[in-house]
């Protein structure tokens, strides 16, 4: 204990909901007037200003809600309440930049039709009334400052974790207007807003906004992006095609202030960043959790972050059946999530914290102080809840330190503030008292004559208080008992004997002074009166607490799954020698040949190649092909469909690729190394595509097939015109006839688009001339693309009405359909697509589960193919996409092409098809090694991939999966021993606070409109983002 | 390919349909067959070389290498290979024509406790997906009921048939138990009768107890009102499991999960039921416990991504020799509402290349299924006195290559290999003169 003083009882100031520092000079008074200058100094204290600057035996003065003087030589001023500090110390109070405090409680809109998904009934317009912008989910207009209002029971929460100050924001919509910086103090709305505008916020969620559109993640992206350029051109323009536009003009108002992203994701913050570099912004991005597993990324996005502390719940994992549905990544995450700060700092990334995303703001210290324990500094921690959320809102003028001038948010605690025994006693917001654990602020720890006056004489013992509420008793025995005490009065008691026989004695008292007295009774009821006083600290006894064991944890592997790298693998020089050489090439199959790999690419073909830089691989009875490239993909997505409206040119998988998808892995294993990733079929023009190579642990960008010419996803038919819509449909177009219509708009008014851009550009080259400004249209420009050769399509379509259509529409505006993709009915109008130029990727053998595709049949590539059509064999399924070689073989059986060329159609021929023919899809000197090889014939149902390389880098290996199935067992046996510890262990991270074994869902995309079955654990992603 | 169909059409002067409505269920057997010179795959784990094989009457008469041909029609099958009809044990052919027209779908009822139910009332013989099958060597189908708890009965048919009566090979083999999932899943229900988006019970795996258990009462308390021969009202819900009991009929527990799978124990513990699990992704983990009680198995789709993100990426493919090791009884059907049921052999193939025997596979798909659906008696296997239900194929049917079938015979009837899709392939073929 810190000997009890005589204080000041001005210390118990009234701290409570009366208090006003400062009374509003416009405001009546209903009362006596009761002016104060809120005058404090606090002595003897280590103040700490800011992480780097610590006091000893130091003074703050503050005066009116400010600090007024901090030191160590400070003349008190007379009007100062002095409180002595002594053995406290007294720290800035925290900052929070992520917090909804003060608003008002958010009523969430069920989407009409209930629940989400492909069929749900769609809400075109905004529900927004007023002159604002016409999407609902852009809320730019909101403003914080003008709903906040102090919420004390939150701040309350707040303040005694620490906080004592907050940046608060609306936190509904993909632009959600502007935050407020507001202290906790319990104090009027009006003196508590220090800002009113500090930022704009911005999050890729629709929130409450129940319109279609953006029903996507790539759709909020090309939301935000369309927006920059719709209020670059409001503010350039003053268009009066648009008349008033609120939001708009709000998004613009609101660019000067600070930037902030809500990402919540590792991916989501690249995704985030990538707009900003777009539009010469540079988010603040609020993280989520998981940013550790990709920090390098991190780090380049050159961002700084605001880091919740919400780990995930241990997971009960007492029983194994349960167990096996937990995965390894979760359990992984549950490991190294506390690590998160840690990497951040160790990263050099400036970055805050937040108590956002916590169950309760009670678990914030907790959490803390594990990050610390996982490598977090205690002075950058300080720095992340002071000095970085000030500077980053330009208010460190104002708050953040401890300094002259500033605001008086103060924490008073009994220790340095992060120790695991410390409290904070109390909480001080703008020179207003907060008690936390004022009970705290006298310590009754130590040793004390104990004297008690009974009826059989005077019972002396030494009374020795301690942690916990433990007291002991002791003379010649020492007697167990216990005391409990609230900052004045005590309750003490002692029990002598065991079990039913056992005599409790009880008192009580109060402290004053070094002495405390009080009276008693005894297991008989004879009352007695009793003295303690202090006589002496206790023995501190040396290294009482165990030393902490060394913190082991997994490693982080890429991708962060099961499989995933702790090493990416690097391309090496091989040399397969002697095997069956598919070439995908008028060479056809060449027997017992050697294939030389350099540098990533084919170095060269032939017999008794060698090479002294060359690993050998013995082909002996093998066959090597190239590797399969895939038309129709949908894997490695964050989100697939844009459905909220009939065009969305404007929307690109591209912005939301999931390197974090096991099926990359997975189609390795078939043989594929190249996946053309399309937007589903929700709409007739669905967005911009991308070309990935399945380069297994690569992150988002990386995955990407550099140098790819562009393509868009079109759809025609049932999906487009939702013919399976449980709801009814409420978008056009309802019909093919409408189908039709879509397209001779969409490309009518992008040809318009195109023109008035021309006429523009020359007019303004004119000098003298009033400049046009022609809006940008993210959708009607990727048309414009497609109009001029730019950008190609591959259209979603079966029967030959909506073929035949599409190519007249095509042919009307100047450009031919690339690739007509699934085209069951294909056969039907060979010879018109033929002479259209189109290509066709098509199923094997899929029919008769939706009406347009009865008259399906598996001769259909054969046929195209003796048309004469370019034919590629897809599957739109993550399942069968690891089987296409067995695809590729049924058109054997159906119609008897040769095995060569039912080879090419997944190689060589949706190699052409993607443009991408130059570099992959045959073995030819010169060309990417993407190659596999292949156990047996890759035609025959017995062939197994044992080999799948990209760019020469092996990235699936059959010997090495089995090894990493064995380092995988191993890594979640470890972790389950961990949890299974931390279960022994009574109190938090205990039995209490675990969750109950959860599955490891996983998501599976297709087109949208077959019902392939892919498992007990998988999960539509709108289902999944609809429970979030 | 119009080679093969000219080739078949020289070979075998039988009446080709012109037009799918045209394709007739063939006529009964009148004249003995000789398959001869052919590598039989007995279906039992037996190949004879250069055998012949005859049919008299619908019947298998003769399997050997010396079989007389005398006074029978012969068909060389040099080079060609015999196996037994292949068997879809479970399907939902002629019950679901289209799956998103939703008036072409007569696969489920309401209710969660509909014992009664017949597939075999609602089998439509004209489907137009029937005579694809055939043309892939699958000959015999199981057709069952889902929906609710107690789907209902299933029966095997035969493909090629007038009407439903006609196909009535064996009704009501199954009684069909949906049970309710046990997987502690809160977001995005499936199985157990659930639909995506429906709202999720707060602790599933408490529901789903809940639900068995009152299976369990529905059949104590059948049992009970079976054990009184005469009542004042007769329950048509308890009728409809009386051969449960008797053994003469089985329980088909559709389920997954090792711990659901452990709970179906019980159906044979306190019931006494012919248990066969159906769908039993996890099988694989508990192929002893399984053998044990003498439950069978039929796994659904083997051509399936892992359950788990963590699994053996190649888990599905791999189960069914872990099955076969483990001495159970099981066979695999082609579950898929996109290509048809078309691909069994194939789903054979791939676990031939992840452990099984070419012969083993065959078993699975034909014997096994058989005596899984109580028909091993009649069929399953190319043996003397069995229904010559036959096909002739081209060369390895498991391989996508060779899986060409020449001939094939349902009780001794010449199917006819033609179907919807082969005329639209000739339609085509002619426009645009491709020979």
């Amino acid at each position: 204990m810190q000997k009890i003083k005589f204080l000041l009882m001005a210390l118990i100031v009234t701290a409570g909901a009366g208090q006003r520092i400062n009374a509003q000079e416009t405001f009546p008074v209903n009362d006596v007037a009761d002016p104060k200058n809120g005058s404090y100094a606090f002595t003897n204290a280590v103040i700490v200003k800011d992480a780097q600057t610590i006091l000893q035996n130091a003074t703050m003065v503050i005066r009116r809600g400010k600090i007024e003087m901090v030191g160590t030589n400070i003349a008190i001023p007379k009007d100062a309440v002095v409180i002595d500090c002594r053995g406290k110390y007294i720290y800035p109070a925290f900052i929070d930049m992520y917090s909804d405090y003060g608003m008002p409680a958010q009523e969430r809109q069920q989407a009409a039709g209930g629940a989400a998904g492909f069929f749900r009934t769609q809400q075109i317009n905004s529900n927004n009334k007023g002159a604002y912008g016409w999407n609902q989910a852009i809320k730019s207009e909101t403003q914080a400052y003008k709903i906040f209002s102090a919420d004390d029971s939150k701040a309350k929460a707040l303040r005694d974790n620490g906080f004592g100050a907050v940046l608060t924001h609306q936190k509904d919509g993909i632009a959600r207007g502007t935050g407020s910086f507001v202290t906790l103090a319990n104090n009027a709305d009006n003196f508590v807003l220090v800002k009113e505008k500090a930022s704009a916020h911005y999050s890729f969620s629709r929130g409450n906004s129940a319109q279609s559109y953006p029903s996507s993640l790539m759709g909020s992206i090309a939301l935000l992006r369309q927006t920059y350029l719709d209020a670059q051109w409001y503010k350039m323009a003053a268009p009066v095609t648009e008349g008033v536009n609120i939001s708009l003009k709000y998004w613009n108002d609101n660019q000067a202030l600070p930037q902030i992203f809500e990402a919540n994701d590792k991916w989501n913050s690249l995704r985030a960043d990538k707009i900003g570099d777009e539009f010469g912004v540079q988010y603040i991005i609020k993280a989520g959790g998981n940013e550790y597993q990709r920090i390098k990324e991190m780090a380049e996005t050159k961002a700084s972050f605001i880091v919740s502390l919400n780990f995930p719940a241990a997971m009960d994992v007492d029983d194994p059946n349960d167990l096996r549905f937990v995965g390894l990544d979760d359990l992984k995450h549950w490991e190294l999530a506390p690590g998160n700060a840690a990497a951040f700092e160790k990263a050099g990334i400036n970055f805050c914290l937040t108590t956002a995303d916590l169950t309760n703001s009670s678990e914030f210290m907790a959490n803390l102080r594990k990050a610390i324990e996982y490598g977090l500094s205690e002075t950058k921690a300080l720095d992340a809840l002071t000095k970085a959320p000030a500077s980053l809102l330009g208010v460190y003028d104002k708050i953040g330190s401890l300094d002259a001038g500033k605001i008086a948010n103060f924490l008073i605690t009994s220790g340095p503030v992060f120790a695991d025994k410390t409290v904070i006693l109390q909480n001080w917001t703008q020179g207003i008292k907060n008690a936390v654990k004022d009970e705290n602020w006298y310590d009754l720890k130590g040793s004390y004559k104990f004297l008690a006056n009974t009826v059989g004489g005077t019972k002396a013992f030494t009374l020795d208080l301690k942690d916990a509420g433990v007291a002991q008793f002791i003379s010649r025995d020492t007697i167990a008992g216990k005391y409990s005490f609230d900052g004045k009065l005590i309750k003490l008691s002692y029990t002598e004997g065991r079990g039913p026989n056992a005599k409790e004695t009880i008192m009580s008292g109060a402290t004053s002074g070094n002495t405390i007295s009080g009276r008693g009774t005894d297991a008989q009821g004879n009352a007695f009166n009793w003295t303690a006083g202090f006589d002496k600290m206790p023995v501190s006894k040396t290294d009482s607490a165990r030393p902490k064991p060394p913190l082991v944890t997994g490693k982080v592997t890429y991708p962060f799954l099961s499989y995933g790298w702790e090493e990416m693998p690097k391309a090496e020089n091989i040399l397969v020698k002697n095997a069956t050489v598919w070439t995908s090439e008028n060479e056809g199959k060449l027997e017992n040949t050697d294939v030389l790999i350099k540098n990533g690419k084919i170095a060269a073909i032939g017999k008794n190649l060698g090479d002294a830089t060359a690993r050998i691989i013995d082909g002996t009875g093998k066959h090597v092909t190239a590797g399969i490239n895939y038309e129709h993909s949908h894997i490695a997505a964050a989100s697939i469909n844009e459905g909220g409206q009939s065009v969305t040119s404007e929307v690109r998988i591209a912005d939301n690729i999931n390197p974090d998808d096991i099926n990359i892995y997975r189609q390795l294993s078939g043989g594929v190394t190249s996946s053309h990733i399309l937007h589903g079929s929700a709409n007739t023009i669905g967005g911009q595509t991308q070309l990935i190579k399945l380069r297994w642990g690569a992150n988002d960008q990386d995955l990407k097939f550099a140098g790819a010419d562009p393509f868009i996803k079109f759809a025609l038919g049932e999906n487009v015109k939702r013919s399976s819509s449980t709801q009814g449909n409420a978008r056009f177009p309802d019909s093919r006839m409408g189908v039709d219509q879509v397209l001779m708009d969409a490309f009518q008014r992008a040809s318009d688009y195109q023109t008035s851009r021309k006429t523009a550009e020359v007019n303004n080259r004119k000098k003298g001339s009033t400049p046009v400004t022609v809006r940008r249209d993210l959708e009607l420009e990727a048309l414009v693309e497609i109009m001029n050769k730019k950008r190609f399509i591959t259209c979603h379509s079966y029967v030959q009405s909506e073929i035949n259509a599409a190519m007249k529409v095509a042919e009307k505006f100047g450009f031919t359909v690339n690739t007509f993709t699934h085209i069951l009915e294909g056969y039907k109008v060979a010879d018109k697509m033929k002479t259209h130029g189109a290509a066709v990727s098509t199923f094997s053998d899929w029919w008769n589960y939706k009406m347009e595709v009865v008259d399906a049949i598996p001769y259909n590539a054969y046929i195209m193919q003796k048309v004469g059509l370019n034919v590629a064999i897809n599957s739109d399924d993550a399942e069968m996409a690891r089987r296409l070689n067995q695809e590729a073989a049924k058109i054997v059986k159906y119609g008897g092409i040769n095995e060569l060329d039912a080879w090419k159609m997944v190689t060589i021929n949706p190699a052409k098809m993607l443009h991408v023919d130059a570099k992959v899809g045959s073995i030819k000197v010169g060309k990417d090694a993407d190659l596999v090889i292949w156990s047996d014939n890759p035609l025959s149902i017995y062939a197994k991939a044992e080999k799948t390389m990209v760019d020469g880098i092996i990235y699936f290996d059959r010997d090495k999966d089995a090894a990493m199935r064995k380092l995988n067992q191993a890594e979640k046996a470890r972790l389950v021993q961990k949890l299974a510890a931390a279960k022994r262990t009574a109190g938090p991270g205990g039995a209490a606070g675990m969750q109950r074994a959860r599955p490891r869902l996983e998501v599976i995309h297709a087109c949208g409109d077959h019902n392939h079955d892919h498992g007990l654990l998988t999960i539509d992603a709108d289902e999944l983002e609809e429970n979030n | 390919m119009k080679k093969i169909i000219f080739y078949i059409a020289c070979l075998l002067p039988f009446t080709k349909g012109v037009a799918q409505e045209t394709i007739s269920p063939a006529a009964a057997q009148k004249e003995t067959i000789a398959l001869t010179n052919a590598t039989i795959h007995v279906g039992n784990g037996q190949v004879i070389s250069n055998g012949t094989v005859v049919l008299k009457d619908g019947k298998i008469t003769e399997v050997s290498t010396t079989a007389s041909t005398t006074g029978a029609r012969v068909i060389n099958c040099n080079g060609k290979h015999i196996y037994p009809g292949l068997i879809l044990a479970s399907s939902q052919l002629g019950l679901v024509e289209v799956n998103s027209v939703r008036a072409t779908v007569d696969a489920t009822e309401i209710g969660d406790m509909n014992p009664s139910i017949r597939s075999i009332v609602a089998y439509n013989t004209d489907s137009k997906v029937i005579n694809t099958l055939r043309t892939n060597g699958i000959l015999l189908a199981n057709i069952i009921p889902s929906g609710g708890i107690i789907s209902g009965s299933s029966s095997v048919v035969p493909l090629d048939a007038w009407n439903w009566e006609d196909a009535a090979y064996k009704t009501d083999v199954a009684i069909h138990f949906r049970m309710p999932s046990l997987l502690n899943r809160t977001r995005g229900a499936r199985g157990g009768g659930a639909q995506p988006g429906q709202q999720v019970a707060a602790d599933p795996v408490k529901r789903g107890l809940e639900q068995i258990e009152n299976v369990k009462i529905f059949f104590r308390e059948a049992k009970a009102y079976l054990a009184e021969p005469a009542h004042e009202q007769t329950n048509l819900k308890f009728e409809a499991v009386r051969n449960l009991f008797s053994k003469k009929q089985k329980l088909f527990i559709h389920c997954n999960l090792v711990k659901e799978m452990l709970i179906a124990v019980d159906f044979v513990k306190e019931f006494g039921f012919d248990v066969v699990l159906a769908g039993a992704v996890d099988s694989w983990q508990i192929a002893d416990i399984l053998k044990q009680h003498n439950m069978a198995v039929i796994l659904n789709q083997l051509h399936s991504l892992p359950t788990m993100v963590d699994d053996d990426i190649d888990q599905p493919y791999k189960t069914p020799a872990i099955l076969q090791k483990a001495g159970v009884l099981f066979t695999f059907t082609d579950d898929d509402v996109n290509s048809r049921y078309r691909n069994l052999s194939f789903n054979a193939g791939t676990a031939v290349a992840y452990g099984l025997t070419r012969e083993e596979a065959l078993t699975a798909i034909t014997l096994n299924a058989a005596t899984i659906l109580g028909i091993a008696d009649k069929t399953g296997t190319v043996e003397t006195g069995k229904d010559a239900n036959i096909i002739v194929c081209e060369g390895d049917i498991f391989e996508m290559r060779t899986n060409i079938i020449n001939h094939a015979f349902i009780q001794g009837r010449y199917v006819d290999l033609d179907n919807k899709q082969k005329q639209l392939a000739e339609k085509y073929q002619k426009k645009y003169g491709i020979k």
